[in-house]
């Protein structure tokens, strides 16, 4: 189980509504602030660039993974997502981390989930666990050592 | 995507060294910023000091921790600086997955 960011969000929309704005490219471009070229087919790339005012050069590109209707849609995409200076000096292939939106019914409407993991992509062999630390994953640690760093 | 986002994340390798148990509770251990020995340190730890020591050496090489000799002994020490960037990248990546999902959310709402 590698370590991740989860985001959980209600909203008040029957879980059709929310697919639609997930999987259909034009939708999806209008609230994550994004022009995509194609429509989402998992297995292929999409690409496009940003329309985030001031980033409007900026690149879009990622691999869609998963589209299973109403429930799950993943796609990887790199983790920069968009490093101006990255771009600009053509550095080749960072390290792309996966996207995975749930959708779960819910009485309000819909409960959302999304799911970013991988940032550790450098392929390290994992050691047979002895320990495990109660503070859940490396994330969740980092933001626990407030006192250290004064956070 | 919010502009806070367009900034290097720190490399994988410092993400990958974190990405083990134990090497999170030696990280964890050294919280408070005070060096340790490799004894201190591994203390109660059911692994040899070879295997802490090779931790440790990954660790290291991620950049976060410090290592100075001090007459026998090695003193570990944790890299705020380190420790810092990582955490407050994954701050901006939580920050920004907020923003968006807000945006979504919005925009899906309307009647």
């Amino acid at each position: 189980m590698s370590d991740s960011i989860v985001k959980t969000i209600a909203i008040d929309a029957p879980v059709e509504r929310v697919w639609a704005a997930l999987t259909d490219h034009a939708k999806f471009g209008q609230w994550f602030q994004v022009e995509i070229d194609q429509s989402f087919v998992a297995g292929l790339p999409s690409t496009g660039r940003m329309t985030y005012p001031g980033f409007e050069d900026m690149p879009w590109e990622a691999q869609i993974v998963a589209i299973e209707p109403m429930t799950r849609f993943v796609y990887k995409w790199p983790a920069t997502g968009g490093d101006k200076t990255a771009v600009e000096t053509a550095i080749p292939a960072q390290e792309w981390t996966t996207v995975e939106f749930i959708l779960v019914p819910s009485p309000g409407g819909t409960s959302l989930t999304v799911t970013e993991s991988g940032f550790d992509a450098i392929a390290e062999p994992r050691r047979t666990n002895v320990m495990r630390s109660n503070d859940g994953g490396w994330a969740e640690q980092l933001r626990n050592i407030k006192a250290y760093v004064g956070g | 995507m919010s502009a806070a986002s367009f900034i290097p994340p720190p490399p994988a390798i410092l993400f990958a060294a974190l990405g083990d148990p134990t090497r999170l509770e030696l990280i964890a251990r050294l919280g408070n910023g005070m060096p340790q020995s490799i004894a201190q340190i591994g203390e109660t730890l059911p692994m040899t000091r070879q295997a802490v020591t090779k931790h440790l050496d990954v660790l290291h090489r991620a950049g976060l921790i410090d290592r100075h000799r001090r007459g026998r002994e090695v003193q570990i020490a944790l890299r705020r600086q380190a420790i810092e960037e990582a955490r407050n990248w994954l701050n901006q990546i939580d920050a920004q997955w907020d923003e968006t999902l807000a945006r979504l959310k919005a925009l899906v709402e309307q009647p």
